[in-house]
């Protein structure tokens, strides 16, 4: 942990703090249907007759139902959209490297997992998709789910703020506010900003280079079909050498093994069918080409995190500088924190929204430096053997962000849906990984995912709200308006619905065999595997710990139904809560009403996420993470 | 019903609008502008020797395993740097795979560096990065190196330190990431030495 490293963290969180009022502003003018933009000039005409090609009436709002389904009803469309483009990818432009169709599980999951802001892959871009599977079928969803999670906030937003109303807003101005005046202005300027650093952005195909030092490696030997040829050898067994007299050798007491022929019952020998090898001298790297830039600038600033490559943002192409990096580290929190600013403002209450700030800052910091903490004191295996101890974990880490930026990025990812990667979470310590994993199941709720966090959270500030109450035994109250049964079933609602997902298809996934045979690694690392993809599929993140095999049917179809289910049955829950606080009446202000801005109800609101998280998943992750922890510090290995 | 035809039939063009403005016009302005701005940029960084031939992007590692060049690091990319499948080990702390893997490396690495079996090993060395395709070496790793480029290439060691210098990327405003010594580039130019 140096000194300079600390001067980052200050940076970070600096810029951070500056970005919040300016970003809450111009959100407030986004998301007012009405709003003046500085942008007006330029964005208002294509606004106008896109209205007109959608055919509403921008003036009309919708009540929760009608947004809801409006919502819902738009995501399924999209889904639909982009499994039918990777289906047929192979037929159309934009495919010099001639890829063929997904297979149906594998569109599905990705799909599911675009259009729900999640981003899981379980392929590698640079090896699956085409040009235009990556332009259109997937980065329309980075816009659009970006654009659906924070006109969801904002509508809730609007439930919290409004009294005795019928209506939250109108969906399809929302979203088509976000996408022309916030996400495309701001997407396009970050886009050049990244190709400054070097990232790519054209239309050709793959370019090859001739290397310098040729190399050579072990393949399996095709033939003239392209099939792998075999060939039928004895299967080899160990069994005890035996002397003259058929006594066993014996060498300190065990018993000397030597390699033997399998046979059967009848004495013959067992045999088997492998692949022959051939060697074969690489002369060449192809290097990856693509519209790569305006693909990473909305993953980042949309929280998607859907990588362009299969490595995402560690590969060089995809974050090429310290400075890119640190950019993109910001450009996930950027929309998020100007959210707080957003809440404050709209209720009147900017001492609100600076308290949940706060709340999600701290959580943010311990995480962060825990994590850090864990990376740069390394793995004691690998020290003992000779690894410089100063250098940290270095295992699926870039030598340019060394440890204190791949540890920062990891809880910066995780804390927003984000999902993105700069090292490999799933070569991290023990500590160091159950950061990440613990992040996504508080709910992705420290900034988080654009608009998603914010919602996230406010569920939290019901459930802290009630908790007040009860302590002080008074009807509970949030700004004015009486929290009742039905609020906070729905807030349980919303919170049950993830735990359910994430535990429920981790338990089944690690006792078949299916869930088993993806596994990159065993011990308790393997159930870490299986925990964290069903996490971040559920959290809707799209982070792994990445040596799982997850494309094969069960995976594939069980990870995207958590994504839909980690979406979609915790917003419905949480635009009805919308829907209900707009309705009601705000009773005056008295000497009594809990106070939701100060420390205290910070404070309180930490502890209730800790406490909601802590309750919900300590027991996995003491089988996972936790355990691994004291069994790297013994030695053991797997 | 007719609420839900309505919403159906606005979700459709709102999909295709979009997809229109998001996936259409939006990447193609960044195309043109990016390559208006940066060209070499924004086409991989592609670094051409005096005979026009592409020997590789400045911004991707490649594998140098010989003593006449600087190592460089473990790479878990396909066969090793492989361009088209970037990737982690993702093998995890207690994996026995990586421990035996990284105690192997840690041997080689002593006996052709020269270091003594009480020499810290630069984590880098021993490690395969994130992305496989990782640029750089530490500085510290390119230092044990030094030796032995020099002397297989019959140069001074001063020269081939300042050479290491000279291709060592600073952290960016000073203070943002590490330093890293650029390999591909520093083998390159090690090769234009008469």
């Amino acid at each position: 942990m140096r000194n300079i490293d600390w001067l980052q963290l200050t940076a970070f969180v600096g810029i951070l703090l500056l970005l919040t009022k300016p970003m809450g502003l111009y959100l407030g003018q986004v998301l007012d249907a009405k709003g003046k933009t500085w942008l007006d000039w330029l964005i208002r005409p294509g606004e106008r007759l896109t209205y007109r090609v959608l055919g509403i009436n921008p003036a009309e709002e919708q009540n929760w139902q009608r947004y809801t389904l409006a919502m819902l009803w738009f995501s399924l469309v999209g889904m639909i959209f982009s499994y039918v483009i990777l289906r047929v990818q192979q037929w159309l432009p934009l495919n010099p490297q001639k890829f063929g169709a997904l297979t149906p599980h594998l569109a599905f999951n990705t799909a599911a997992s675009f259009t729900t802001n999640t981003n899981w892959q379980s392929y590698g871009g640079e090896s699956t998709m085409s040009y235009l599977s990556q332009m259109v079928a997937l980065t329309i969803h980075n816009f659009t789910s970006a654009a659906v999670g924070i006109a969801l906030a904002a509508a809730l937003v609007r439930g919290i703020a409004r009294h005795t109303a019928k209506t939250i807003g109108n969906f399809w101005v929302d979203l088509v506010r976000v996408t022309y005046y916030l996400l495309l202005p701001l997407c396009f300027i970050y886009a050049l900003v990244l190709v400054s650093q070097g990232m790519i952005q054209n239309f050709q195909p793959n370019a090859t280079a001739k290397l310098t030092e040729t190399y050579t490696v072990q393949v399996a030997k095709v033939d003239d079909k392209g099939q792998p040829v075999t060939t039928n050898v004895p299967v080899m067994i160990q069994v005890p050498k035996l002397d003259d007299q058929k006594q066993a050798v014996l060498s300190n007491g065990a018993p000397v093994l030597v390699d033997a022929p399998k046979l059967d019952e009848k004495g013959q020998p067992v045999m088997t069918n492998i692949t022959v090898m051939v060697d074969q001298t690489i002369t060449e790297q192809s290097i990856p080409e693509g519209p790569m830039a305006s693909q990473v600038a909305i993953k980042m600033l949309g929280t998607n995190g859907g990588g362009y490559t299969n490595a995402n943002a560690a590969h060089p192409f995809e974050n090429p500088t310290p400075l890119a990096n640190f950019l993109q580290m910001l450009s996930i929190f950027a929309i998020p924190t100007g959210l707080t600013y957003y809440l404050g403002r709209m209720t009147k209450n900017q001492g609100h929204g600076w308290a949940v700030w706060g709340a999600m800052f701290a959580l943010f910091l311990v995480a962060a430096l825990v994590c850090w903490w864990a990376e740069a004191a390394g793995n004691p295996i690998h020290q003992k053997m000779g690894i410089a101890v100063a250098d940290g974990n270095f295992e699926g880490k870039e030598v340019r962000f060394g440890i204190f930026n791949s540890a920062l990025f990891a809880t910066v990812t995780t804390d927003a849906s984000c999902g993105a990667v700069n090292s490999m979470h799933d070569s991290f310590t023990g500590l160091g990984g159950l950061i990440p994993m613990l992040n996504i199941q508080l709910g992705e709720l420290v900034f988080g995912g654009v608009g998603a966090g914010l919602y996230g959270m406010l569920v939290f500030v019901i459930l802290a709200v009630f908790i007040a109450g009860l302590m002080v035994g008074r009807t509970p109250e949030y700004l004015g308006k009486k929290i009742g049964a039905y609020e906070v079933k729905a807030c349980l609602l919303s919170m049950l619905v993830l735990a359910l997902s994430i535990l429920g298809f981790t338990a089944w996934a690690a006792v078949t065999d299916w869930g088993k045979a993806g596994l990159n690694n065993s011990g308790p690392h393997g159930l870490s595997e299986i925990l964290y993809a069903f996490t971040s599929c559920t959290g809707n993140n799209g982070s792994a710990f990445a040596g799982l095999t997850a494309n094969e049917p069960w995976y594939n179809t069980t990870l995207g139904l958590a994504t839909l289910i980690g979406r979609f049955l915790m917003i419905v829950p949480i635009m009805a809560l919308a829907g209900s606080l707009a309705g009601k009446k705000i009773s005056p202000q008295s000497v009594g009403t809990f106070p939701v801005s100060g420390p205290t109800f910070t404070i309180l609101l930490i502890g209730t996420v800790l406490l909601v998280g802590a309750l919900t998943y300590l027991p996995a992750l003491a089988l996972g993470p936790v355990v691994e922890h004291f069994l790297t510090a013994q030695g053991k290995l797997f | 019903m007719k609420a839900i035809l309505h919403d159906l039939r606005v979700s459709f063009l709102a999909t295709l609008v979009l997809a229109l403005v998001c996936c259409g016009l939006y990447p193609l302005v960044v195309f043109g502008a990016a390559q208006l701005l940066f060209p070499a940029k924004a086409n991989g960084s592609l670094i051409t020797d005096a005979a026009g031939v592409t020997r590789g992007s400045a911004l991707l590692g490649q594998l140098f395993t010989g003593d006449k060049y600087f190592n460089s690091r473990p790479s878990a990319a396909g066969n090793g740097y492989d361009g088209t499948s970037s990737g982690g080990s993702n093998l995890g702390p207690t994996s026995q795979k990586l421990a035996d893997s990284i105690k192997d490396r840690i041997a080689d690495y002593r006996k052709r560096n020269g270091l003594k079996d009480t020499d810290a090993v630069p984590a880098d060395a021993v490690t395969a990065s994130g992305s496989g395709l990782d640029p750089h070496i530490s500085p510290a790793n390119a230092a044990w190196q030094i030796a032995r480029v020099a002397k297989a290439r019959n140069l001074k060691e001063e020269q081939v330190r300042e050479m290491v210098r000279q291709y060592t990327d600073a952290p960016n405003l000073g203070f943002l990431g590490d330093p890293g010594v650029n390999v591909l580039r520093l083998n390159l130019a090690l090769d234009q030495v008469k």
